[in-house]
């Protein structure tokens, strides 16, 4: 792959006239702008044009982030990033494909979806804004919401416990999985650029702070920790599954950030690829299949 | 006599459908147009499956009630298909199963176990027997077997449908017809086709039937046809990963059915919104709910006209037999590329399963239509304002465009906004893309009339009741009209193609006369309802004795 965009294009231009909306302090203004230094270092240092970005939004606070960016976007509808995001990578395999998506966003109207693009190893990445709250329909639990959370349609206080998304992941076949925190920004940029890089199916979840409805600063810098080299085996199942256990989104551990596996699998689209190569005459095809009809 | 009816019985499992094709292609040999119904229940064993072969020398699409030889393979096949015999009928059965029967009984275990051959080679015997009845010759039908079964089983199934053959005699003859042997086809395999020389890249799939053969179809063509086929977690998944393919640039299709289409109108709204083209080919099957799955009905119309939030165009047509479903796929999948709506190719169990004769010649081909593309100069601006209504498309990963399409309401970039003015634009704007697609209907034969313009009556119906409708309407010596374009709806074709009417009566399979619905929205008169719907398509002389009541 060559680049047709001239290298070194500095980050800054990459930010659109699009008028900002979340509200001060919020956690997705690091996720934006650690996506776009990535976009622009791995433009730079692998060459990889910017036009081949493509970037899908889902339906929540998180979701604006495709307006902020002068990138290619698919800004879609609740739930619904993940097939739209494998189409694409069908049609064009040059394109890096990211899902900016919620965590209500995902993991409840997304969850199939989420789960069968693990499954199918789809060469796309996931960020999910987790904020273990809806922000954009006001204060509502999430499926990673801890048990006993409060939200305007739950004022008693949720009995059921948190999903733990990583292990959805793994169990469901994902290739890369991470964790990451909006207060960590320069390991936040650094797991994307990974997770873009990755060939196959990555996830990376993303502990966002909520500054109106679910503010869990406090707690997240008083648990949060970097995974330190060889602290877990990426290539091993059995480790990734211990290191993505240490917390459960609900009781009180320490909070392992940090890619937990990270494997080379066959990817979902390229079984697809030879079938259409060299676009050939299909209206010859046609009349061919009719003239030999059986 | 230039026309044969055979009814061809037995249980699920038992390869009906199947043994109902190489009927068709045996009269296919000798030139007859062939047309079949299959009736099946919702199992996979038992049950009561038929199939009704009529053979014509002329254009045909539709059965009739009687039939000239019947096939059983079990009691159910005799007793449940009295009311198709007449004195004229040759019945022959497997006389291992059917015990109260008259006619030809062949012990298909016995012929089967003598010959070595599996229990399925039965088919084969009856087709033997068929053939001998209807003075057709060991050549034609061991050339049919040649080419409808694989070569492994080919002896097999030569050695049990002679001993079919030799078991029964001559009743009548099928002259040989000085015409060529058209392929049969059904109507999801030439819709197929059809998508494929529209331009198709991908089709995206999940099964439900009446459309399951067509992700089969093209499933099994794929390499052929050099086309991608997928099918995906759910319909939703499916609509989403067509959008997708298509924002990126590839022209694809889904297809589906009433309760699949439920869960695409997410999809399908956001198609309308964002302004990317995809064909959804909506097989109708009676609903509501589950409702009868194998069997048929029009009951979606308004569905598929209305569904979806909001107010957006859309392509809605109604191919009515195989000729219209190829040229009409083929031409939804082009306009709504070049118009960036979403199209619907509605067609219904009876025309997507049922089998006909497929003459490409007779096709008259549509107009070829392109996408607009950014031409690259200047900044490019997604949903540029246009007179037409349709901004020019570019593709992420060209160089110099950034493509931002969105669910939300935007302005020409692709932005999110909420402004009062601008939202008016937008809409005002995706309003002149659909006038544009009117305007360019306005030159394709959006709606067809058929018979002499001073009848004095008139047939109005759409999809597979056409053929129905046209061979009834000779009985009365009517005009038959059907629209084909359903949306935008082709008012003035329509206006002209009924001046001088007369008596008109509305003719469809459902309950509360959709399409009577849709022309009294548009300002015009329906006429007066004739409706079927208990899942089964009208038989010529069943449609013949209602229309008299109206027309009497
Ligand atoms: C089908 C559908 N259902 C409901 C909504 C309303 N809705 C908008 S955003 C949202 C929740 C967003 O929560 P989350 O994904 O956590 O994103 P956040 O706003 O926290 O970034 C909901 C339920 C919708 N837009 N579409
Ligand atoms: S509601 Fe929460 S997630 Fe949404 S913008 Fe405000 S702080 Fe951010």
């Amino acid at each position: 792959m060559t680049p047709k965009q001239p290298a070194g294009k500095v980050a800054g231009s990459l930010v659109s006239p699009a008028q900002n909306t979340w509200c001060p302090g919020c956690g997705n203004f690091s996720i934006q702008h650690m996506m776009k230094s990535a976009i622009a270092e791995l433009s730079e240092e692998e060459g990889i044009p910017l036009e081949n970005f493509v970037l899908l939004g889902g339906i929540g606070c998180h979701g604006k982030l495709v307006d902020y960016l002068n990138i290619n976007s698919f800004y879609g509808i609740h739930g619904r990033s993940i097939p739209a995001a494998t189409g694409m990578r069908l049609a064009n395999p040059d394109l890096k494909v990211i899902c900016h998506v919620g965590d209500g966003d995902i993991y409840a109207e997304g969850l199939d979806h989420l789960i069968f693009a693990a499954k199918r190893n789809s060469d796309i990445t996931v960020i999910v804004h987790d904020n273990r709250v809806y922000g954009l329909t006001t204060g509502q639990y999430t499926p990673t919401s801890p048990t006993g959370f409060k939200g305007r349609s739950t004022p008693g206080g949720i009995t059921e416990h948190p999903i733990n998304p990583l292990e959805v992941m793994l169990a469901a076949g994902a290739t890369h999985i991470a964790r990451g925190y909006t207060r960590k920004v320069q390991h936040l940029k650094d797991l994307f650029k990974e997770a873009i890089v990755h060939r196959g199916f990555s996830f990376v979840d993303v502990l966002q702070i909520c500054a109106t409805y679910f503010n869990l600063t406090d707690y997240y810098n008083e648990h949060a920790y970097e995974v330190q080299e060889g602290e877990v085996d990426t290539g091993r199942f059995e480790s990734a599954l211990s290191k993505i256990r240490e917390w459960d989104y609900d009781r009180e551990a320490p909070i392992p950030l940090g890619t937990f596996y990270s494997v080379e699998k066959p990817i979902y689209e390229e079984k697809f690829r030879a079938l259409t190569a060299g676009r050939p005459e299909r209206r010859a095809l046609v009349r061919k299949a009719l003239e030999e009809w059986r | 006599m230039g026309e044969y009816s055979v009814l061809i019985g037995g249980k699920a499992g038992e390869g009906i459908n199947t043994a109902g094709l190489s009927i068709a292609a045996l009269f296919s040999r000798l030139g007859y147009r062939t047309y079949m119904y299959f009736d099946y229940p919702s199992l996979i064993r038992g049950g009561h499956n038929f199939a009704i072969i009529r053979a014509s020398e002329k254009a045909i699409g539709a059965h009739r009630t009687p039939v000239d030889v019947l096939l059983a393979f079990d009691q159910n096949s005799i007793d449940n298909h009295r009311q198709r015999v007449h004195s004229g009928t040759t019945v022959i059965y497997d006389a291992s199963q059917a015990v109260q029967a008259e006619g030809y009984g062949l012990p298909l275990d016995t012929i089967v176990k003598e010959e070595k051959a599996p229990p399925i080679t039965g088919n084969s015997a009856m087709l033997g027997a068929l053939a001998r009845v209807a003075g057709i010759g060991r050549e034609v039908l061991d050339d049919v077997l040649r080419t409808t079964v694989p070569a492994k089983h080919l002896e097999a199934n030569l050695r049990v449908a002679g001993r079919g053959y030799d078991a029964v005699e001559s009743v009548f003859t099928v002259e040989p017809l000085d015409a060529p042997a058209l392929p049969v086809l059904t109507g999801n395999e030439a819709a197929g086709l059809g998508l494929v020389y529209g331009g198709l890249d991908t089709y995206v799939a999940y099964p439900m039937t009446p459309s399951s053969s067509l992700l089969h179809f093209l499933a099994n063509r794929a390499e052929d046809l050099a086309v991608r086929v997928i099918h995906p977690e759910n319909e939703i998944g499916v609509i989403l990963m067509a959008l997708g393919l298509a924002y990126a640039g590839e022209k694809t299709a889904v297809g589906t059915s009433g309760g699949g289409f439920c869960l695409m109108t997410e999809g399908l709204s956001l198609a309308g919104m964002s302004e990317i083209p995809v064909t959804i080919v909506m097989g109708q099957r009676p609903g509501p709910s589950t409702g009868m799955p194998t069997y048929t009905a029009q009951g979606d119309l308004h569905f598929v006209l209305n569904a979806g939030q909001g107010e957006f165009p859309r392509l809605v047509v109604a191919p009515g037999d195989l000729e219209e479903a190829y040229t009409w796929s083929a031409t939804a999948l082009m306009l709504s590329w070049r118009y960036q709506v979403p199209a619907i190719v509605l067609t219904d169990k009876t025309l997507a399963e049922g089998a006909c004769s497929f003459d490409i010649g007779a096709v008259a081909e549509l107009p070829d239509r392109e996408p607009v593309l950014w031409d690259g100069a200047g900044e490019y601006r997604r949903y540029a304002r246009t007179e037409s209504g349709v901004s020019p498309l570019a593709f992420p990963g060209r160089e110099g465009a950034v493509v931002k399409a969105t669910s939300y309401a935007h302005d020409e970039v692709g932005f999110t906004t909420e402004e009062s003015g601008e939202v008016i634009e937008l809409q005002e704007m995706r309003f002149r893309k659909g006038e544009s697609l009117r305007a360019e209907l306005a030159t394709y034969p959006a709606v067809k009339a058929y018979g002499a313009r001073d009848a004095g009556t008139t047939i109005v119906c759409w999809g597979s009741e056409k053929w129905a409708c046209i061979e009834a309407a000779e009985r009365f010596g009517a005009r038959v009209v059907q629209p084909i374009v359903l949306a935008p709806f082709p008012a003035r074709q329509w206006k002209e193609a009924m001046i001088g009417a007369g008596r008109v009566a509305c003719v469809e399979n459902n309950a509360t006369g959709q399409l009577a619905r849709l022309l009294r929205q548009q300002g015009f008169d329906p006429g007066r309802p004739v409706l079927k719907y208990d899942g089964r398509p009208f038989a010529v002389d069943e449609l013949e004795t209602r229309l008299l009541e109206v027309f009497a």
